[in-house]
């Protein structure tokens, strides 16, 4: 186990040795996920839950995230690269269209499968169908809507390590180039991307479960 | 292995016209090297995922017997499920580097982690969805235990168990793709050498081209297979 320990302590004497470095590539793997799964977000919410509003789109749904899953990250990147060039665009492109599935899929099945009752209701209330929407199915559904974002932060944030070798920044520059950090650079960058990919869900699932709907005790 | 650090002239080679300008697409480069790069990492990847789903489906279900014969098993073994899917990829390799070296042990373990989440929350779901007034039946019928679970517990929560293999299936072909950041294998590596080599377009777009289909088509295979063993499920 010597030599394994060892590994470990040298990683963490790394991140003691070079905190500068890498808050600077945390602050570009930050930028690089966070622009992605906006532009995501800004595609795919709409999309989703005005489909799920309407109960259409089911065959969409569905295809949007098998197909979704059967896109390989790298090969994203790779495509990304060889068709947009490098810049700011082809790593951005590959992670957006990474990040849509899981939050269509989501918001569609979230507002689809809602209390029809409740909607029902809304209706009789004499609510438009963007009141009944925006007042009645999202809240509902919220929870479901931040399950699937959270599943985009989490590929996002992976991704974006990988889009190291398309000239992405951030910290999978240094996974991926042990010849300049070494092992001990490898590996703490390692630790550090996962702690900020587990400290991304962690903050989401907190949000939605604050977002949850308390559970009132039935009498 | 950035793509800053390839050569400063692009050297694609010394074949047709297509392939020493870097053209989007070269048939002759794909049919010239179908033979020594592209089916052996095929073949690769597809030994890879199957490695990975099948120990992947083993520890799965040994876990989910355990969390479900023991409930309070149940959250720590999600939590820790969930907590392995959250590493990215590329990471995890390296974090097991220090352990397994250098190896497809390092590859496979990291596979089998991300199986690991999909599996154990298709298999348990499935089986706690089974409504409490069959089992009950069931054992009012005089069935043992161990029957009930046989004949009546395991066939209702095939569906959800299928649905999880096919997840399963599907991601790791996706995440095998990665493999030749530890070990030059599958069909991630005709990908990276390509990006190595100023980008070279037409193994991009074969390798990439080849694990989607890949992907696909085991996704088709296994619904073929749904179909077959629970025809009453409309897949």
């Amino acid at each position: 186990m010597g030599p394994r320990v060892n590994t470990f302590v040298d990683a963490f004497r790394f991140m003691a040795d070079h905190p500068h470095m890498l808050l600077v590539k945390t602050g570009e793997h930050l930028e690089l996920s966070g622009a992605a799964l906006g532009i995501a977000l800004v595609i795919a919410l709409p999309i989703g839950l005005w489909l799920g509003h309407l109960h259409r789109g089911l065959f969409l749904a569905a295809s949007v995230s098998n197909v979704g899953r059967a896109l390989p990250s790298l090969v994203l990147i790779a495509f990304g690269l060889t068709i947009l060039g490098v810049g700011f665009w082809n790593n951005t492109a590959a992670l957006v269209i990474l990040a849509i599935p899981p939050v269509l899929t989501n918001a569609y099945f979230a507002i689809d499968q809602c209390d029809r009752d409740a909607v029902e209701a809304a209706r009789g209330m004499g609510m438009t169908g963007m009141q009944v929407l925006l007042r009645v199915e999202l809240p509902l559904g919220l929870p479901f809507v931040l399950a699937g974002i959270r599943i985009a932060a989490i590929f996002v944030i992976a991704t974006a390590t990988i889009a190291a070798v398309a000239g992405g920044g951030g910290l999978g520059q240094i996974i991926v180039n042990q010849a300049s950090y070494g092992l001990s650079g490898v590996v703490a960058a390692s630790l550090w991307v996962s702690a900020l990919a587990f400290a991304a869900s962690l903050v989401l699932t907190a949000i939605r479960k604050l977002a949850s709907p308390r559970q009132v005790p039935v009498p | 292995m950035t793509v800053a650090g390839g050569p400063v002239i692009p050297n694609f080679g010394t074949g047709s016209s297509c392939e020493v300008n870097n053209g989007w697409f070269c048939t002759d480069w794909v049919r010239e090297h179908w033979g020594d790069t592209l089916q052996p990492a095929l073949f690769q990847h597809i030994e890879l995922v199957a490695i990975a789903v099948g120990i992947g489906f083993v520890v799965a279900v040994a876990l989910a017997l355990a969390g479900f014969r023991y409930r309070l098993l149940d959250p720590p073994i999600g939590v820790f499920s969930d907590f392995l899917y959250t590493i990215p990829s590329l990471a995890l390799f390296q974090i097991l580097i220090p352990f397994t070296g250098i190896s497809v042990t390092t590859v496979e373990i990291a596979l089998v982690s991300y199986t690991l989440l999909i599996l154990y929350r298709n298999m348990s779901v499935g089986l706690r969805a089974v409504p409490a007034e069959v089992v009950e039946a069931a054992r009012g019928a005089g069935y043992t235990r161990m029957q009930t679970f046989v004949h009546v517990e395991a066939p209702l929560a095939l569906p959800a168990i299928l649905t999880g293999l096919r997840v399963a299936t599907v991601s790791t072909v996706s995440i095998a793709t990665i493999a030749p950041f530890v070990i030059a294998k599958g069909l991630g590596q005709p990908i990276y050498d390509a990006l190595g080599q100023d980008v070279f377009k037409t193994e991009i777009f074969t390798a990439g081209g080849m694990v989607i289909a890949l992907a696909l088509v085991l996704d088709g295979l296994l619904v073929a297979v749904q179909r077959m063993l629970t025809p009453w499920v409309r897949v």
